[in-house]
């Protein structure tokens, strides 16, 4: 079973990366870009055959590893 | 003392701490990650600067879930010493025994040079060589150094007295300036510079010395 997790800074931590690239897309001529948020995206394949199963081992992965919660979101879903 | 240095793959500045803690008389061990238990009879522990496991997934990510991680959490909350230092640090947050995370600096650049830090207490056996508010030169070298809390723990930090040092110039957009901080216990020190390249006349300076002779002195038999 394939799963996409989508690992994003929470609102209010800094972003100097993604201001970097808002400040880029700018200089392209890319106007009215009020915001850029940077984050990562991480495929798993799983042997869990179980949808539910496979979203609970997922939503554990993201809380032991995957993401630092001190700073991070994560959002789960089926590829 | 006796002191156990951890590697990682991709650490980098094991040697320099060994050379730094055998430098003021303590018995160095060299602990591998993949070891499960740390030496008998330690009495700190030294996390070395440098890029574990590539710096992949975030700094410090996986070598706070390796073996070792596990005996160095016994070791602190059994009230052992543990001194983290640039990646070090890193990896002490992403285990939880430090408050808060290191995001990539506010300039996105690494940043290699000396800066000045400002000794914020004595009240650790790490600082208690320095005197309160003395400034001493020490290099970083860093991309992710830029220090970040909720406010509840930044608050908590600075009322506890548990900032251990300051940047006298923010390099990396640090909250608070904060370079280095203590646990609640005061036993475990995380920091982003690094006073074990600053040892020796030929590092061209020795202001990171007194930290080693500080830990030699609390260990000192009474």
């Amino acid at each position: 079973m394939k799963l996409r997790v989508f690992v994003t800074l929470k609102p209010g931590v800094l972003d100097p990366q993604g201001e970097a690239v808002r400040h880029a897309l700018g200089a392209l001529g890319f106007e009215g870009v009020n915001g850029v948020r940077q984050g990562k995206m991480i495929e798993l394949d799983l042997a869990e055959t179980d949808a539910d199963k496979a979203q609970q081992q997922a939503d554990e992965m993201c809380q032991k590893l995957l993401a630092n919660t001190v700073i991070e979101s994560y959002r789960v879903e089926m590829a | 003392m006796k002191a156990a240095v951890i590697t990682f793959p991709g650490s980098n500045c094991d040697r320099d701490l060994a050379v730094a803690f055998e430098g003021v008389g303590a018995q160095v061990t060299r602990v591998w990650h993949k070891d499960t238990a740390l030496p008998a009879g330690t009495d700190i522990v030294g996390i070395p600067g440098g890029f574990s496991f590539g710096d992949y997934l975030r700094c410090g990510a996986i070598a706070a879930r390796s073996p070792i991680a596990r005996a160095i959490t016994d070791f602190a909350s059994g009230g052992g010493h543990v001194l983290g230092i640039c990646n070090g640090f890193q990896v002490l947050v992403e285990m939880g025994l430090l408050p808060g995370a290191l995001l990539r600096n506010a300039n996105l650049k690494y940043i290699c040079k000396p800066v000045t830090l400002r000794v914020e207490t004595a009240g650790s056996g790490f600082t208690a060589g320095y005197a309160p508010g003395a400034q001493i030169t020490v290099p970083i070298a860093h991309h992710d150094g830029n220090y970040t809390a909720d406010p509840e723990t930044l608050a908590r930090l600075q009322g506890d007295g548990r900032v251990a040092f300051r940047y006298v110039d923010n390099p990396n957009g640090s909250a608070a300036d904060i370079a280095g901080i203590l646990s609640e216990n005061r036993r475990v020190l995380g920091m982003m510079p690094h006073p074990e390249r600053a040892f020796s006349a030929v590092h061209g300076g020795t202001d990171g010395r007194a930290m080693f002779e500080g830990l030699i002195s609390a260990f000192a038999p009474a």
